[in-house]
């Protein structure tokens, strides 16, 4: 059993307004250091899988034909071993 | 076909405007109206779709994301490639962009609220099965009530649909000029409704079902749905004919 640890974020090229909301409140809160916050999801899938490829490759096309919509979003995963 | 156009309202599990959309088009304009529950894989040979409002699955993961998975979507799409008519309204327009029926996505409204309000639209084409009853710059006034409503394409989606004349609605002051104020929500190019390379596939953010009723003393929504009615009637062969209601 691996597990699948899902990134979902924002393609650079789309507005995030609710990351600028964050943002203004961090800035609000005296982090003037603090820029560019974009908001994303994470999602972890445990799948059945005999080896890792066999995984990646069921997490690939989990993402592509659901998770993210490649029109406005990019996703990034990594594969563990369950413990 | 009988003298009545046919419309099937697809229910999914947090639809919230089907019985509107059974009311305007079966009480209101007179024509047959049948409930697809999202399970189901028989269209009952409608002549018309319409995927109506509300929060399918509760918005899980991205509005409109679950419900284009759901059975009697595939036979939606199988319809709509045939050149059956579909329409998708607010969450129904969203589902269509999942389903791949329609180019762009729905992002938060850019002012992250949630907007509900009588909005005014212009009629970019009115010679769509969708505008036939408008004039070309004809202003609508219709209600608008969402969170993601806020439509994106990359510039070459965007080009082809101007050049195309696939921009059917957008969004204008109540002088029916195209203004960011009279944007309700940070769509690019002010679009409220856009269809398919076809012609036979609409999705908008705006609720045409909810102003068809004199008794609101506003029934602009009913040049929409008439115009729908009137295609699928010529389709069919026959002759227009004005719904009692506007005969009036």
């Amino acid at each position: 059993m691996f597990i699948s640890k899902i990134r979902v974020t924002l393609r650079k090229s789309i507005l995030d307004p609710q990351g600028k909301a964050v943002e203004h409140a961090i800035t609000s809160m005296g982090f003037n250091d603090v820029e560019d916050v974009r908001m994303g999801k994470y999602i972890e899938l445990k799948v059945n899988g005999k080896t890792e490829e066999e995984v990646r490759k069921t997490t690939e096309e989990v993402c592509g034909r659901l998770l993210a919509n490649p029109v406005m979003e990019d996703y990034h995963f990594e594969i563990d071993k369950c413990p | 076909m009988s003298a009545k156009v046919k419309f099937g309202v697809v229910v999914f599990p947090g639809s919230n405007c089907d019985h509107d959309a059974y009311y305007a088009t079966h009480t209101i304009l007179g024509q047959e109206s049948v409930f697809l529950w999202h399970k189901d894989t028989d269209l009952q040979g409608v002549h018309a779709i319409i995927l109506p409002g509300g929060f399918s699955y509760g918005d899980y993961l991205r509005c409109g994301a679950i419900a284009r998975f759901s059975p009697i979507m595939k036979e939606v799409v199988e319809f709509a490639r045939a050149g059956g008519v579909v329409v998708g309204i607010c969450n129904g327009f969203q589902v269509l962009l999942e389903a791949g029926l329609l180019p762009g996505v729905l992002l938060r409204n850019a002012s992250l609220r949630f907007v509900c309000k009588t909005i005014n639209m212009r009629v970019e084409n009115n010679k769509t099965p969708f505008t036939s009853r408008c004039q070309k710059g004809d202003r609508l006034r219709i209600p608008v009530a969402h969170g993601e409503g806020n439509y994106f394409t990359d510039a070459a989606t965007l080009a082809s649909l101007e050049k195309n004349d696939r921009i059917l609605f957008r969004y204008c002051s109540e002088e029916g000029e195209i203004t960011e104020q009279a944007n309700p929500n940070g769509s690019l190019s002010n679009i409220a409704g856009i269809m398919n390379e076809e012609g036979n596939v609409m999705g908008l953010m705006p609720h045409p079902e909810r102003v068809v009723d004199p008794l609101l003393r506003n029934t602009d929504g009913r040049r929409i749905l008439n115009s729908i009615v009137d295609y699928c009637m010529s389709k069919a062969g026959h002759e227009l004919s004005l719904t009692e209601l506007d005969r009036r």
